[in-house]
């Protein structure tokens, strides 16, 4: 890497680095000033926490950034599910989460006549869905009918904590951008933690550790830096491999 | 009156501490792999692990509530738990046990963020010498919170009692089996609030609110050692992880 980029990547993340207060459930967050955001609650005018997680304070509100958890989906979310089901005329798919989610044939990109379900998708097959709707007792629904949204084929998926798929993301996507090229890997990202990774199966390998590196130092700091040294490293020793 | 004396001229106890003493505690967060969350609690000589799963979906399914989450609990002692071989499985004593454990908890999470859910606690007694419900209970609450369970509080449990005419905090096996009253309980400590409290045995008005008071301060510490559980769970990884990104980038500059 050349030294001025290097410089310019400590810069960038030493003014983007947040306090890193780790916070549990009951410690004090505020006490009139900030106004309460997720993971906290108010008793007595105050903000406490009410997760584990770190604290951040962005645009006057406090907020706790948990670090585990189960997904709660929300509409609008792009997942990957799995069908675990099938009715007649709807599919039950898993999407990672404590609510199972119906997916209606009139979801779908395709015709499917009635009791035809199993046609189009099977028991065991993975999508690539959206969340159409969750209401006050967390029914959710989802749809296939958007662009982009459709069976995934072939490839294979992967699990991580729901929390840290916005690291795995990247700022604007930075971090996943910088795995799918030099990895030459398809790799979709769920919002519920479920990676979705398809290419030359040594490349898949090096991609599944590299999300694991995020994954377990999602909160370190030159993460970005790190990852890419890493996989910079065992591509180029992959090919000199190929190349003996 | 009692033919052993538990508390001696000096004013110690069978096993050395002075009234107001807790036993030694240890407290480790997130033990347990495949568990949501989970936590060892060392007690003096007992030895508890907490695993919570969940929110997860309800099953059987007429037990789910569309209004909130369920909180059930498992309070399990094992065979070789104590002294004398335990028969397996739930009795009276630990399904009343369960059952107020769940209660405590339930009252410190937020339930309705999770409708239609539930909330598994199991604490498994690994070995047992008196207190074992608190410990269970601050293990749990421990295994709660780092499976990132929402919830106003951590819960801090210690079981206060009356010994040779005198009230002391944290019974031992021989002080809860020849003493006079053993008083467990457990609080919120930043309202003050009463989760748990059951008593037996006999003491009078000015004792009981001299323990209550013990309790409380003791419910403090404890709940110091369950915040610094956590934080430390969380604190290593990152020292580590800064410190290996530090050690890669001095070994790439050689």
């Amino acid at each position: 890497m050349k030294e001025s980029e290097r410089d310019f990547n400590k810069e960038k993340e030493s003014l983007a680095k947040p306090i890193r207060e780790i916070v549990v459930p009951g410690d004090l967050l505020d006490s009139g000033r900030l106004k309460p955001g997720d993971g906290t609650y108010v008793s007595d005018g105050k903000i406490y926490a009410s997760q584990l997680g770190i604290k951040s304070i962005k645009s006057n509100f406090v907020n706790v950034i948990p670090l585990g958890g189960p997904y709660i989906p929300s509409p609008g979310d792009t997942v990957i599910g799995k069908i675990v089901d099938i009715g007649p005329s709807n599919w039950l798919v898993d999407i990672n989460s404590p609510y199972p989610a119906p997916l209606h044939v009139t979801e779908v990109p395709w015709k499917v006549e009635f009791g035809d379900t199993a046609r189009y998708l099977n028991v065991g097959d993975t999508i690539l869905a959206k969340v159409l709707l969750v209401d006050e007792t967390k029914r959710v629904q989802v749809t296939m009918k958007e662009q982009g949204l459709r069976k995934l084929q072939g490839g294979q998926v992967i699990d991580i904590s729901h929390s840290k798929v916005p690291r795995v993301i990247g700022k604007g996507g930075s971090m996943i951008q910088m795995i799918k090229s030099l990895t030459n890997c398809r790799i979709f990202v769920g919002q519920n933690g479920r990676i979705w990774l398809d290419g030359d199966i040594e490349n898949i390998v090096y991609a599944i550790r590299a999300i694991k590196m995020i994954e377990e130092g999602a909160q370190t700091l030159r993460l970005t830096e790190r990852v890419k040294e890493y996989l910079e490293s065992m591509v180029r020793s992959g090919m000199n491999g190929k190349q003996q | 009156m009692e033919a052993i004396r538990l508390i001696d001229e000096n004013g110690l106890r069978v096993d050395g501490r002075k009234v107001d003493e807790l036993r030694p505690i240890r407290i480790e967060a997130g033990v347990l792999k495949r568990a949501d969350g989970s936590a060892y609690v060392e007690w003096g000589k007992n030895k508890v692990i907490a695993a919570v799963y969940g929110p997860r979906e309800c099953h059987p399914r007429h037990l789910q509530d569309p209004s909130k989450a369920l909180v059930q609990c498992r309070y399990n002692m094992i065979a070789f738990s104590v002294m004398e071989r335990k028969r397996p499985g739930p009795d009276r004593r630990s399904v009343e046990i369960s059952k107020i454990i769940a209660e405590a908890l339930e009252y410190v999470i937020f339930t309705e963020y999770f409708p239609r859910t539930s909330i598994d606690i199991y604490i498994e007694i690994l070995q047992a010498n008196a207190g074992t419900r608190c410990a269970g209970l601050t293990a749990a609450s421990v295994a709660l919170a780092d499976a990132g369970v929402p919830m106003k509080d951590l819960v801090p449990a210690v079981a206060v009692g009356k010994v040779d005419n005198q009230v002391v905090l944290d019974l031992s096996k021989e002080e809860d089996n020849h003493g006079q009253a053993d008083l467990p309980m457990a609080i919120i400590p930043r309202t003050g609030e009463v989760l748990l409290m059951q008593m037996d045995g006999h003491m009078t008005i000015e004792e009981f609110n001299k323990a209550i008071d013990l309790g409380y301060k003791a419910c403090e510490k404890i709940y110091q050692l369950q915040k610094d559980a956590l934080r430390r769970r969380y604190a290593v990884e990152e020292i580590e992880a800064f410190e290996e990104g530090q050690h890669a980038q001095s070994t790439m500059e050689e």
